[in-house]
């Protein structure tokens, strides 16, 4: 077996292995991980004929510069995202996400940047070859565990990937990643903490996203949510999508590497449908919430799904 | 036992079992959680136990909210026998190097280093849950004589493996992390292990710790 890899010229901002998450693990401390935009990851690994848990490279902001090491390999990029192929004839292809590329020996894949969006996905035909921690080979940088022994990707380093099994072959999709106008959440479990006044300003008012957002969470600034009984609960689990609003108002959504324990007053939770959207705001985004109620967020759900489901099929 | 049980989002059921902390209580919680980790119910993706709440998460695709709730409802507890209980030794170095809030502790509790390690120290404690970061465990209760609030300004980086105390509770760090609990001292064993995947970690809810003091010579011995 040869040894096909790249090498990392540059690693970008927060480039990770990503897959569908690791399970039953909260009660340790770990939380899911996984892809942050779960339905562009599965149209990565889709696009190149990969096992749909298969591990992709998530970057965020800015992607790597990646050098070629070997002939035929063939990738995907999905979400919004600016890159070129440099091949070693030093003619530039712009490159198109949803769509496949043959890379060759010497080229080289410049992931510039995701476009009015966080995150992106790199598949590559094969896989990557990663190790996997407790059946998922997600990265989760905060414990040290899943793909690249549980770092961030770093300059110098080589990534390795899998032969691939099938026969090479270009795909395709039309794919538009819409812009969402409300996030739509349903009451948390400390709804009634907060007083009537926050709660109509809250479905009401604009909130900003900060900088102060990665993939553990995501700070908001908005109109000061006052709480009317207790700034502070019992320590309890958390989920992702979870909102908290800690003494100064001001709201928190924990996101896939979340915290599993906090104390925090929730004033409700993103709708299962939307999480994909939200995780793409960059900061100084604005976000508007409208409230539903628990039936509604499951056809949501069973919509979402089709659609992706859908997506899917047309590429197969 | 579940006093109520209501959604947190679209895909997770909230447990409650309570508004007090206690043994009691917590046992109960942890009773709960073993028995539905044994059981291996369709569609749930993860449990998170914590002093009276049992958070369990599930795949929206395989299940709903009303039909696990139904599940759920249905279940008999099974008392946890004590042979699933661990009694867990874990050694802290307390030099003034890793003791790092031992003079805020001093001066608020307006007792000296050996009163409130021999407050401390040698003392049976209950695991309540682990978590926020990855084998952290919430260890309870301290004597009274020793109960402090968190610090005003958290640390942005507490060192891997400090033991803090706040209110009637007790912590490791298992990584580096933000922080406010008071610092007493610092174990150089890991308490989260991911080389060990049959037990990731060294303590688990329900378990029962003392912490015994060693000396910074040993501390660096047994820090590899």
């Amino acid at each position: 077996m040869t040894n096909i890899f790249f090498e990392v010229l540059r690693p970008g901002i927060n480039s990770t292995f990503q897959d569908l998450g690791r399970r039953h693990l909260y009660h340790v401390g770990l939380p899911f991980s996984g892809a942050m935009d779960q339905r562009n990851f599965l149209i990565s690994n889709c696009l190149v004929g990969n096992k749909q848990d298969e591990a992709a490279l998530e970057f965020a902001y800015q992607g790597p510069l990646l050098k070629v090491k070997n002939d035929n390999i063939l990738f995907a990029i999905t979400g919004n995202v600016n890159f070129t192929i440099k091949k070693k004839t030093s003619e530039i292809v712009n490159g198109e996400c949803y769509k496949t590329y043959l890379l060759n020996k010497d080229d080289e894949l410049d992931i510039i940047s995701t476009n009015q969006s966080v995150y992106g996905y790199l598949a590559v035909s094969g896989g990557f070859k990663v190790e996997k921690f407790m059946g998922s080979y997600s990265t989760t940088t905060r414990a040290g565990v899943g793909g690249n022994n549980g770092n961030k990707i770093l300059v110098n380093q080589k990534i390795y990937i899998n032969n691939s099994k099938g026969i090479l072959k270009n795909k395709q999709i039309n794919f538009l990643n819409s812009k969402i106008e409300f996030i739509r959440i349903l009451k948390g479990t400390n709804f009634d903490y907060f007083s009537e006044n926050s709660i109509q300003k809250f479905f009401s008012e604009e909130f900003t996203v900060t900088k102060l957002t990665d993939r553990m969470g995501m700070r908001l600034k908005g109109p000061m949510l006052e709480n009317k009984k207790e700034t502070n609960i019992r320590s309890e689990g958390l989920i992702k999508g979870v909102i908290q609003v800690p003494a100064d108002g001001n709201p928190i959504i924990m996101l896939s590497d979340h915290g599993t324990i906090g104390g925090y007053p929730k004033i409700g939770a993103i709708i299962s449908a939307d999480y994909d959207k939200l995780v793409q705001l960059p900061p100084s985004s604005k976000i508007k919430f409208k409230l539903v109620d628990l039936n509604e967020a499951e056809k949501l759900f069973k919509f979402y799904k089709m659609e992706t489901d859908n997506l899917l099929n047309q590429i197969r | 036992m579940i006093k109520n049980i209501s959604n947190l989002g679209d895909a997770a059921l909230y447990c409650d079992f309570g508004n007090e902390i206690n043994k009691e209580i917590n046992t109960n919680v942890i009773s709960f959680f073993k028995t539905i980790q044994e059981q291996n119910i369709k569609g749930i993706t993860n449990l998170a136990p914590s002093y009276n709440k049992l958070i369990i998460s599930f795949d929206l695709d395989l299940i709903n909210f009303l039909e696990l709730k139904k599940e759920i409802s249905k279940i008999k507890v099974l008392k946890t026998s004590e042979s699933n209980i661990k009694s867990v030794k874990i050694p802290i170095c307390c030099e003034d190097e890793f003791a790092l809030d031992m003079e805020r502790l001093k001066k608020k509790l307006n007792l000296s280093k050996n009163e409130i390690l021999n407050n401390y120290l040698n003392k049976e404690y209950f695991c309540y849950m682990t978590g926020f970061i990855a084998g952290m465990p919430f260890l309870g209760d301290i004597d009274k004589k020793l109960h402090l609030n968190r610090l005003e300004t958290p640390r942005v980086k507490v060192p891997k493996g400090s033991v803090g105390i706040t209110e009637q509770f007790c912590n490791i760090y298992t990584f580096e992390s933000p922080g406010g609990w008071n610092i007493i001292g610092n174990t150089p064993i890991k308490v989260f292990d991911k080389l060990n995947q049959e037990q990731l970690t060294a303590i688990s809810p329900g378990d029962k710790v003392i912490f015994y003091q060693i000396s910074k010579e040993k501390y660096l011995s047994l820090n590899d």
